[in-house]
């Protein structure tokens, strides 16, 4: 079924974009990652403008997540006042953002930098989950108990911030001013790098603060709540590049896709689910170092004046 | 002008008759390249008249194209006369080119190259008017059916279209940006070369098929016909096609163009509601 897209300008097989948002909603209710990573360069792929791709698939991830956040939280699965910190600390982030981008776009090839930047830290996240969840899933094999990844749970660093608040879900009594800054720089990159919130914060959360893993997810997604609602809102206003007919058609797979990746995740054993998530993260990184060294399918690209 | 009195040169035997007949409704259609053809033309209104050449009736299926929600591309029939004076008997080898161009817009190619092993952005070409859309359909291949520069000067064939670049670069970087750029617009179906696409019946008749793919761009198109005999065009005859949004899709974009914010908000208020309905249809089916 071939339907038109009003912004994007050309017209689609339904069907495919329905299926593709409901693959996205999987994965980000399995993992908590937004899917944008994987929407976008397939829309572009399918021949959508590259900024109407960008636009549509932050609304999507609004709505994916919305649908996840009250898939986790039926089971207690959100830390709503970890929530709240990291929301607050990504809108400042954003702005930030927002700020360093313009600085940076003047001065001209800073996109490939920060590609750059970006494949050495996801690699560097992605290398160090595959390598405690392997051992967690080995030793779970073994029979013997899956060895906690709270082991460094009391880092030096974030123990020393001030104010500690009780956050009950994640398990945790931090500054929030932790929580705060990686929010912070979550946003930050996501404005840099246009996807990929979860991959920071989930990782973030579960390695550097020793978050409950129950929580993540959950947590993870209703803070990417925020922040794709917001870039919704800043592309509608500035690129005029929110498709919603587009948006419309990957909401509905996804957000049935978010229901049914939320119940899934329940059925694997926690250090699984962390590899499947390595193994993304890894995939995501070698893509990217890959997209820089390999020979563009088109080296010209236009931009209208 | 040089170009053109070169062309009536070589004619010989009738050396008004090369002239073209009104190219109605052409100004103000395209800038730069365009007005000095139009310059061009004006001067030679005086030798049109008195003469003995054949004249074309065009017409288009469509002067208007809607893309509604379930547009997956037109086809555009461009048929049409050949009327000859006097009562003449139709010349046989009679060829009729259609050209049809969209809306010019000012484009910025980029070209990335390999430095340092990693693809970047290096150079860029500024071009002032780059049609958004031109396909060109002919009743016989290009290099047969009219002398280079007169290709040139019509912009008949993907590869004579005047793109005005405007930086004062060197012309071999500017050919290399210019077949980058039809390349990519080749590859996106909105240049197109049909040849054998025009039918010519008895040399009074023509019809041409010309597909107009789903991606099109919206705006005002002109479909230019030639009248072509001995490889010199002997008439010509211009018509106009809008091509727009209609219905839901024209709603949705001057919504998302002239009320951003509340556009951007219905959005928002729009996925959200989605991932409440999910949420509230999969936990009705789990209790």
């Amino acid at each position: 079924m071939h339907l038109y897209l009003p912004i994007a300008g050309l017209s689609v097989n339904a069907l495919v974009i329905v299926l593709l948002g409901g693959m996205v909603g999987v994965l980000s209710g399995m993992f908590g990652v937004g899917g944008g990573f994987l929407t976008t360069p397939l829309l572009i792929f399918y021949g959508v403008p590259p900024a109407v791709a960008v636009a549509s698939s932050a609304t999507q991830i609004t709505g994916t997540s919305v649908s996840g956040v009250l898939a986790h939280s039926r089971r207690q699965g959100v830390d709503f006042r970890m929530g709240m910190v990291l929301v607050a600390g990504g809108a400042i982030g954003s702005f930030a953002g927002g700020f360093v981008f313009h600085l940076l776009q003047r001065t001209g090839q800073i996109d490939t930098i920060i590609s750059l930047l970006y494949v050495a830290l996801l690699g560097w996240i992605g290398i160090g989950m595959a390598r405690e969840s392997v051992r967690a899933v080995l030793a779970t094999r073994e029979g013997k108990p899956c060895p906690p990844i709270t082991t460094k749970r009391h880092r030096k660093w974030i123990a020393a911030l001030p104010f500690r608040w009780r956050f009950y879900g994640a398990g945790l009594y931090i500054s929030p001013l932790a929580p705060f800054l990686l929010g912070f720089v979550t946003g930050l990159l996501t404005v840099l790098m246009g996807v990929g919130g979860g991959f920071i914060l989930v990782p973030g959360l579960l390695y550097l603060f020793g978050v409950s893993a129950r929580v993540v997810v959950g947590t993870s997604l209703f803070q990417g709540l925020f922040v794709t609602a917001t870039t919704t809102l800043v592309h509608a206003m500035t690129t005029h590049a929110v498709d919603l007919v587009l948006a419309g058609l990957l909401l509905i797979g996804s957000v049935t896709g978010a229901q049914i990746g939320s119940a899934l995740v329940q059925k694997v054993r926690p250090e699984r689910a962390r590899m499947m998530l390595a193994v993304i993260v890894l995939a995501v990184a070698i893509r990217m170092a890959v997209g820089l060294t390999w020979r563009p399918d088109a080296i010209y690209t236009v931009q209208l004046l | 002008m040089t170009a053109r009195f070169t062309a009536r040169g070589r004619t010989g035997p009738h050396p008004v008759s090369q002239m073209i007949l009104p190219l109605g409704g052409r100004v103000g259609v395209r800038a730069g390249a365009a007005s000095k053809r139009l310059l061009a033309l004006i001067a030679c209104v005086p030798m049109i008249i008195g003469t003995s050449e054949p004249k074309l009736v065009p017409d288009v299926s469509d002067t208007q194209i809607d893309i509604a929600y379930s547009f997956t591309g037109a086809e555009l029939l461009l048929f049409g006369a050949i009327l000859y004076p006097g009562g003449r008997a139709p010349t046989p080898d009679t060829d009729v080119a259609v050209v049809i161009k969209g809306p010019a817009e000012p484009l910025l190619v980029r070209e990335k190259a390999k430095v340092a092993g990693i693809w970047i952005n290096h150079a860029s070409a500024r071009f002032r008017s780059v049609p958004s859309f031109y396909a060109v359909a002919t009743s016989r291949p290009l290099d047969q059916l009219v002398s280079a520069r007169t290709a040139a000067i019509y912009e008949i064939g993907i590869d004579n279209l005047l793109l005005s670049p405007a930086n004062g670069s060197s012309a071999g970087e500017q050919a290399r940006f210019e077949a980058g750029l039809i390349d990519l617009k080749r590859r996106a179906g909105l240049y197109a070369e049909h040849v054998g696409a025009v039918s010519v019946r008895e040399g009074v008749l023509y019809r041409a098929l010309v597909p107009i793919p789903a991606r099109v761009p919206v705006g005002e198109y002109t479909a230019e016909t030639y009248l072509i005999r001995n490889g010199h065009i002997v008439a010509a005859a211009t018509r106009q096609i809008g091509i727009s949004k209609s219905g839901f899709e024209r709603f949705m974009a001057q919504a998302a163009a002239d009320y951003p914010l509340l556009y951007g908000l219905a959005a928002i208020l729009i996925s959200l509601l989605m991932g409440f309905a999910a949420a509230l249809a999969f936990g009705r089916v789990r209790r």
